[in-house]
């Protein structure tokens, strides 16, 4: 059974009464498990791609399947508890909320999204501190990080809630080769050690390298590159 | 809701700045009503205390239609014997009542031998005047101070008089009043003391026995012109009012009309007016208050939301529910309320305080010298403070309503 499914996905904007067709009709599924990238240029469609994966975004045209959920009819409270519960996501920024922590940061979805009781809490936080490396880095504050130290407190945040689907959106972009293959690295660990699916945008080669399956954009359609999952053009 | 309140504080202590400017803010506004309220009000119950306490009482009673034509002071609307009688049983069975005082009022020539002027004077038992109006005694400022506050024979004279007429304590004068009956009648009598002017009706009356005012005015049966009541409370007033009217609806003089009226002491005194205008002003402040708070903490949190917005894209993103979004932000407009009242709240009671120390006086109509002693009531402190967290909730809910309902695609790609 796939985690994603996607059947003629579309995504049309309007930009100031001009349509703009930035996914065309695509169709994929991917596999639990899997380690993905959608790499293309600026502009192909990735990050509307992963916004409505991610259910930040709603289709114009098509059919989404995400975690066994019809994504497509959620309502906005309800798309949020949807990503709350079985989604994580790494922002090319790293999106730390600057008040709080490291080990709060990471906190912050069990404590706002899911009310997990606090000995989980703290529980889940150390053990998700320890496996991205950072553990004595638990009280600084994000001002006080470097980025690659940013995007590991990022990527201990997207998988502390144990969610099925972690997507990251160009998450080493802001980043230099050496930090960026230690984060590529780092979430390809974390998806051995729990078993996520990963799903990354990217138009850096070298990270493309890391992927395990590829999806191609050009253009707001899709071509397949890599093994494990399945794409075809609607 | 306690973690709500831990982010929110922290975001606040995130931008010290503009948290200290904004707290100040509302801090001054707090202070400013609290020492307007505690100044403006203070003079407010001095001058009522003054006014019911060396004059008229909290409440007075006349015979029905005394009022209307209580400046021509009438004899012919005295209240009889058998009526104070039945007023006197009832005060009598009032627990709110602490002292009541028939007085005679009339209005007569006054004459030193060489000039001659009229005088408004009341005739009074000085006993109970004395526990009527307390403050009367103090008035006294030549002559009188020890002692009854009057015995028959002399009299209390007014110092405008007094000073016109270059009167002194000891000297003879001559009283000649008009008498019911329209006849005059003239006693001398000898001055006991002179008598500051007071703010109000009756702050230049002139005083007397009452025995010797029925002299004067040879009244055959023990009538008298109004009887002045002092209540234990002042918050009394409205019920002792009601209830006295009740219980005396009933009675009618011969004529058949109602007998008795009963009036608080604001329908008797000008000052009521300065009061309601003192109470309005409360009001106006109150709502500039409203005005600052509002202004400021919209401003704040609206800069706030403009500032944070990849922030609230991100954790709308991660799934935090828009509720959730709207409390981190009502709770910032919350705290900065909740700060700015605080220390709004301990400036304004170390002001009254310092204004307390400083014993300042000031001059009112003839009154010279009052102390203002400000004070301000606990429940109206937390009522300024609940008024200015509240506008500090209701102003940080457009922004913080804006923020819930961001596009967190939009926010994440915020500039």
């Amino acid at each position: 059974m796939s985690l994603v499914r996607a059947q003629a996905l579309s995504k049309v904007y309007d930009a100031a009464g001009v349509p703009v067709q930035a996914v065309r009709a695509v169709t994929f599924d991917i596999e639990p498990g899997a380690f993905v990238a959608f790499v293309g240029p600026s502009g192909s469609g990735k990050t509307t791609l992963l916004n409505l994966i991610g259910v930040l975004d709603r289709p114009t045209g098509g059919r989404l399947s995400v975690v066994d959920t019809d994504v497509t009819a959620l309502g906005r409270r309800e798309a949020a508890r949807f990503r709350g519960e079985h989604l994580g996501f790494v922002f090319q920024d790293f999106n730390l909320i600057p008040v709080l922590t490291a080990a709060e940061n990471i906190e912050y979805p069990l404590l706002m999204v899911q009310g997990r009781p606090a000995a989980e809490r703290r529980e889940r936080v150390r053990r998700l501190l320890e496996a991205v490396g950072i553990a004595e880095l638990a009280h600084k504050r994000p001002d006080q990080l470097s980025g690659g130290q940013k995007q590991r407190v990022a990527v201990a945040r997207a998988l502390v809630t144990n969610p099925k689907l972690v997507l990251a959106d160009e998450p080493t972009a802001n980043l230099d080769s050496a930090t960026a293959h230690h984060v590529m690295e780092l979430m390809r660990s974390m998806k051995e050690q729990f078993g996520t699916t990963f799903i990354f945008s990217t138009h850096d080669p070298r990270v493309m390298d890391v992927a395990e399956v590829t999806f191609r954009l050009t253009d707001g359609s899709l071509e397949q590159d890599g093994p494990t999952g399945s794409a075809s053009h609607g | 809701m306690v973690n709500v309140m831990r982010i929110a504080a922290r975001n606040l202590w995130r931008y010290q700045r503009r948290t200290l400017l904004t707290s100040l803010l509302i801090a001054l506004g707090i202070l400013a009503v609290l020492l307007f309220e505690g100044v403006a009000g203070s003079f407010k119950n001095l001058m009522i205390g003054q006014i019911t306490d060396s004059m008229l009482g909290h409440l007075q009673v006349h015979r029905a239609g005394y009022v209307a034509s209580i400046e021509n002071l009438p004899l012919n609307l005295n209240l009889e014997p058998t009526q104070l009688e039945r007023l006197e049983e009832l005060l009598r069975g009032m627990p709110q009542v602490e002292a009541w005082s028939a007085r005679i009022k009339f209005g007569a020539l006054f004459s030193n031998f060489s000039e001659t002027t009229n005088v408004r004077l009341m005739g009074v038992d000085p006993q109970a005047e004395a526990r009527t109006v307390p403050l009367l005694r103090g008035r006294v400022v030549h002559g009188g101070t020890e002692g009854p506050l009057l015995v028959p024979g002399r009299l209390l004279v007014p110092e405008l008089l007094a000073r016109a007429m270059k009167i002194n304590v000891g000297d003879t004068v001559v009283l000649v009043a008009t008498n019911q009956d329209g006849s005059v009648n003239g006693q001398t009598f000898v001055v006991g003391g002179i008598l500051a002017s007071a703010t109000g009706p009756g702050g230049r009356d002139g005083y007397l026995h009452i025995a010797d005012a029925r002299t004067l005015l040879r009244m055959a049966e023990p009538e008298v012109s109004e009887v002045a009541i002092r209540l234990r409370s002042l918050d009394d007033v409205r019920a002792v009012q009601a209830a006295l009217s009740a219980a005396l609806d009933g009675v009618a003089d011969p004529q058949g009309q109602a007998a008795f009226e009963v009036h608080p002491w604001e329908a008797l005194s000008p000052f009521v007016t300065i009061a309601r205008m003192i109470d309005l002003m409360n009001v106006f402040i109150q709502v500039m208050l409203i005005g600052i708070v509002l202004i400021s903490i919209m401003n704040v949190m609206m800069m706030a939301v403009f500032e944070r917005v990849r922030e609230i894209g991100t954790i709308a993103a991660i799934g935090t529910q828009p509720l959730r979004i709207l409390w981190l932000f009502v709770a910032e407009g919350l705290l900065l309320g909740l700060l700015g009242a605080a220390a709004g709240t301990v400036i304004s009671l170390a002001a009254l305080w310092a204004l307390n120390l400083a014993k300042l006086t000031f001059a009112f109509g003839m009154q010279d010298k009052l102390v203002l002693a400000p004070t301000i009531a606990a429940g109206d402190v937390l009522f300024i403070g609940a008024l200015a967290v509240a506008t500090a909730v209701l102003a940080s809910l457009q922004p913080a309503l804006r923020a819930a309902r961001m596009d967190p695609i939009q926010a994440l790609h915020h500039v």
